[in-house]
Formats: structure tokens, sequence, C-alpha cells
């Protein structure tokens, strides 16, 4: 059994909302009850319609935000009985991020090489010719030349961008990287060199990802277990090839049904979903899906479902529970 | 007779280094009441076309065509007042960002009105019955209520509704969709899609879409025009294409899709879309293709059929090409 990096269990985090000077403030649940697992090499993807806490789980595991309650660990240490700057800094090391806009996340007045030795140069003691080695190490890793180190990031295309900011993730040898819809800015011939890119690291380097999306296919290709998620709560949860091949919950199957595809001989007949995400600060009562739900009756109004097992997947849906699925 | 004919198009732009052709000599014709999508990467000219045709391109572009027609009326020769009497009325376009191709300044109401006062003359307050009608007919919940809202109070997909309101507004025979749901959620982009296919049925327009995605084109368009650094590589019915791709450039824009990998690794087509400085000598393609040959670096490809390539690829025939080679290992 391979190591486990992440360790989550019931990750809430709300952020209160002001709306004035005289209102009362109000809370925003981003994320409520999130809990997975990850192991050494594996990949958890995260799915979901903008909006649904995708970005905010990425920031808890970064250690940007602290989580408002629930238990959280990295590498073995539990994140909120840590005291010492120390360790926290040393945590943080093991957790990398790669976002999601090439064009956004690579400051435009720093040369390739600058962008890469800053981590080692605020992380690290190493000496100027040992940082510049390890970038270069690294700017050969994922495929950009030496040639590269004193280019500027406007040089470059979005394929090559996302490969600096690739290498940036990875130059303090992280064992966990979250990427934040790493291929979405991106073209499809592009993507498919970025996703091979971030397979082979895999394999060499054994790093665990967190890999947030909302295209499908991709995550279908990549995703060893996934995390369907609907309004920063947790639906459906399992392996990869059976929430893909036998998806239970109602908004997964919507999802999937959704997604494009080039199979033009067999279309399928398509779930329609309408409407758009409702907004957190005022969630629907009882199950925050059935607004959009085909299957929603009345007790899913009333109280919220809980995540529970069938088969090799966790689902929370009362339509499955009482069988009128 | 077709709606739309356009041969031979060119578009240059002055830059510091020099001239760049952005679009390479494409040939269009567009049928009434059909979908017609334009596939190619970033780079390829596919946007760039469809503005010199809207004549939305900066000072720094040249245009030249031997025909562009539309509805019977050369394009070409008109001057810029009657021209303006047909874009925006009889030719339309939606634009990708929704969030940034609407006036942050102003109520989606006003900007919606805006297009009919501008067309149909009349005061904008008269316009307001026929406004809340567009919005509702685009699916747009409590249209009244949201003809006062900014574009900042409304969603992405809700703001790519209220474009499509505005273009539908003067009941266009052709509407252009540049790349209309890439920034949208894959729920979001289903109901879009769906919503363009019902309203080209029931207006009985004309669709172009331009998309990078082979799946949207798959799931809408009728027709394809597959282009690669301005020039058009391969036009062909839908099917036709996915069944049995004649350009090495759709085979490996077909295979470069996750869902038609083999194994971990993805198909991509190595290298990028050739730029201005390292334009090659012959086929443009010919230094990323899995298929080049002597030739192909050195000539031009010729135009057979619709196929721009030296040695169009016929997947019936038993010619083993080096990208199945590597996925079956």
């Amino acid at each position: 059994m391979s190591k486990q990096l992440i360790k989550a269990r019931g990750l809430h985090k709300h952020y209160s909302i002001s709306e004035g000077f005289l209102q009362s403030s109000k809370n925003l649940k981003a994320l409520s009850g999130v809990g997975f697992d990850l192991y050494e090499g594996q990949t958890l993807a995260v799915v979901g319609e903008s909006g649904c806490g995708k970005s905010t789980l990425a920031r808890l595991l970064t250690t940007i935000e602290e989580p408002t309650s629930g238990q959280l660990s990295i590498d073995g240490i539990d994140m909120g009985s840590v005291q010492s700057k120390a360790i926290t800094k040393q945590l943080r090391q093991t957790v990398q991020m790669v976002f999601q806009d090439p064009f956004g996340s690579l400051n435009p007045r720093q040369k390739v090489g600058d962008i890469l030795q800053e981590p080692l140069l605020i992380n690290t003691s190493l000496s100027a010719t040992e940082r510049k080695q390890k970038a270069l190490e690294m700017m050969s890793l994922v495929g950009l030349r030496d040639e590269h180190f004193h280019r500027y990031p406007h040089m470059f295309s979005g394929g090559q961008r996302q490969r600096i900011a690739i290498a940036r993730a990875l130059i303090l040898k992280p064992k966990v990287v979250v990427l934040d819809e790493p291929v979405s800015a991106l073209d499809v011939s592009i993507q498919a060199q970025v996703i091979n890119l971030l397979v082979d690291l895999q394999k060499e380097l054994g790093l665990a990802y967190v890999f947030i999306s909302h295209d499908l296919s991709i995550v279908r290709h990549i995703a060893d277990e996934v995390l369907v998620m609907y309004l920063g709560k947790p639906v459906e949860q399992g392996p990869g090839d059976v929430i893909f091949n036998d998806p239970k919950h109602p908004y997964t199957q919507a999802l999937l049904s959704a997604t494009p595809s080039t199979n033009i001989k067999n279309k399928r007949q398509r779930i329609k979903l309408t409407g758009e995400l409702p907004s957190p600060i005022d969630p629907p009562n009882g199950c925050a899906f059935n607004p959009r739900c085909q299957h929603a009756n009345k007790s899913c109004t009333i109280s919220e479902p809980v995540m529970d097992t069938f088969g090799k997947s966790q689902v929370a849906c009362f339509a499955l529970d009482e069988g009128r699925i | 007779m077709a709606l739309l004919e356009i041969v031979n198009l060119t578009v240059d732009f002055a830059t510091a280094t020099g001239s760049l052709r952005a679009v390479d000599g494409i040939n269009l014709t567009i049928n009434e009441g059909e979908i017609v999508a334009i596939v190619g990467e970033s780079g390829s000219g596919k946007s760039v076309g469809m503005l010199a045709l809207m004549g939305l391109l900066p000072w720094t572009s040249t245009v030249t065509a031997d025909r562009i027609s539309f509805d019977g009326q050369d394009l070409l020769n008109m001057t810029e007042k009657q021209r303006r009497k047909i874009i925006g009325k009889d030719i339309s376009m939606i634009f990708q960002e929704p969030m940034t191709s609407l006036n942050p300044c102003f109520t989606v109401g006003y900007q919606i009105t805006e297009v009919l006062c501008q067309h149909f003359g009349g005061k904008r307050k008269s316009y307001n019955k026929k406004a809340i009608e567009l919005l509702n007919q685009v699916g747009i919940p409590a249209a009244e209520s949201r003809l006062n809202s900014f574009p900042h109070q409304l969603s992405g997909g809700m703001c790519q509704r209220v474009m499509i309101a505005m273009m539908i507004a003067c009941k266009p025979k052709l509407l252009i969709a540049d790349e209309p749901t890439t920034a949208l959620d894959v729920t979001i982009q289903a109901q879009i899609l769906e919503l363009l296919i019902e309203l080209q049925q029931s207006h009985g327009m004309a669709l172009v879409l331009i998309t990078h995605d082979m799946a949207v084109v798959a799931e809408t368009a009728e027709r394809v025009i597959v282009l690669y650094a301005g020039q058009q590589v391969e036009q062909r019915k839908v099917k036709e294409l996915f069944d049995n791709p004649k350009h090495p450039y759709s085979e490996a824009l077909l295979n470069a899709l996750p869902e038609r990998a083999q194994d971990k690794l993805l198909n991509a087509i190595p290298g990028v879309v050739p730029g201005q400085m390292d334009r090659p000598k012959g086929c443009l393609f010919s230094p990323r293709c899995n298929y080049a040959q002597e030739l192909c670096s050195e000539e031009k490809a010729p135009l057979k059929d619709g196929i721009l390539c030296h040695f169009p690829l016929d997947l019936s025939k038993s010619r083993k090409p080096k990208a199945i080679n590597v996925e079956t290992g």
C-alpha cells in the first residue's frame, strides 16, 4: 500500500458576508463536509460547476486558508495541531499548486529563470549556482530548453507557459500538486501535450495530484478517484471507472450527459439540467440539488441526504436510498 | 442560391516586423438554415476570417477577396453606410467572452433595445416589451426585472443568453457564434448549444459555429471546415470527417481528444502552429505531420476535392499511419 499523503475528514469552510452597515452578516458555506484520502502516485479529480467549492478546497489543501472545522492532515501531520511555524512552512512545500490561467499566474516582469528560482530563494539556503542548476534541471524535465532561461513569459505560447507554471510548482519537490483547471485555457492539441507531461511526471516522481476540472472527458482519462461536488457538498465519490460507467447520483448523470461526445453514431438521450447553481448564501432547503433534479420529491426538500455506500462508490441522494431510481 | 459566399478571402496585418498573413485564401459557402462549424487551434485564423466579414478588424489589417456576397448583395463594393445596414441586422455575431463583450456601464435592457433602435428607428422605450419577449425566448427567468440589471449582476451563462437575445433581436439570416461556450461550464454549454440550435430551427437562420472543440462540432454541425495557420485544409460533411478524416491535421485533432486515447498517454500534436517568423516553405502542417514526406516540406500542398494535402489519407485503404502504431505500442 502506498503512503497516505492527505487525509481530510468533514472539511468545512464558511465565509461571513457583510451586506452593509445595518444588516447582520450572512454565512456563506463554501464547503461543507468534504472528506477524502489521497495516496502517493494517485490522482483525485474534483468535479463540479463553477461555484461548487472546488477552488475553496484547493485553498484549504495548500494551507492558504484554514478550514472553519474538520480535520486535515498532510503527510501524516494534523494541520489543526501544528503550532510551530517551521512545520507549517515545511508542509506548505509538500503541497504546491498550478493555476488555471497561465497568462495570469506568471509575473510578466520576471524572467523564466527568476520565476523558477524564487521558491528556492525563499525556502532553501542554496547558493546562486545551485539554484540555477536546479532551475535548469526542472526546465528540461518539463520540456523547456536551456535558452528559455532568460526569456520573459510573454515570449511563450499558452502551452509553454503552463509548462513553466508546472516547473515552478515542482521545484520544491512537493509530494502533492493541486492542479486547478490546468488545461481549460488551452487548445485541444496543446491540452493533450500538457496532460501527457503531467502523466509522465506523476510516473517519474510518484506525485499525487488533486485535479480540479469541469471537463469530464479529461477527468475520465486521468483520474483514479473522483469526487463530484454540488454547492460545496460532496454528492458522489468513488473510483473513476465506477463513477463514469455507472453514475448513481442524478447530478453526476446530468453532468456526464451534458459532456459533448464525438460519437455521432449513437447519440445518447440527454438529461436536461434547467437553471443554474443556486446561490450558496441562500441554498435551497433539503438537498441542494432538488430544484434542478428530475427525481426530487417531498423528502428531498425537507432534510439533507448524507453519503451512503452503494457498491464501490458513496452517494448522497434520497431517491437512491428509497430505491426510486 | 447560397446565403453567404466568400471566395479567396485573405487577411494581412501590418506589424512592426512586416506583414503577417492571418487568413490565407478561404472559400466559404453557407446556405440558408445550415449549421457550419469552423474548427482550428488558436492562431488558425478562424475568428479573424469572420471578423473580416463583419468589418470589425482594426485599421492595420488589409482584407482582400475575390468575392464576398451576402443574400445576393456584394459586400465588397459597398459603402460603409450600406454595409452597416446589413451587419448587425442580417448578419450578427456572438463573441467568446460573454462577460467582456457586454458593456458594463449600461443595463441589459438598454443594450438590447439599442440594437432595435439602431436598425428600426423609434424610441427606446417602445421596444421594452420586445426586449422582454426576447429575454423570455432565450430562457432568462423573471425577464422583466432583468431588464434593469447590469451585466456584472448576471452569471456567465446568463450574460451569454443576453448576448444571444441581442443578436437575434433583428431576426438575422446568419448568426456567427465565435466560441460561444468555451468560457462556460459543461451543463451551461449544453443549454446554450441547445438554445442556438432551437433558434436556428425556429427562425430558419444559418449558423456558423467557430470552435476548437471537435466534440461540440459532432453534437451540432452538419458541415465542418478545418483551418490550419490561416489555410483551409479540409471541408466536409461532419459525419464523413469523423468517420474518415482525409487531412492529417483533422485526424490529429480528432486523435488528441481524451476519449479517443487508448492508454494513459494522449496523442498530442507535437509543436505549435507556425507564427510569422517560422512559416515553413512547403505545406504549413508538414513540421507537425505524422505522414510528412520530403515533398511536403518543399512544395506547397495542392487543393484537391476541398483537401489541402499532397497525400490525403484514406482510412478505407490500409495505409498504416504512424499514430496508430504508437497507440498499439
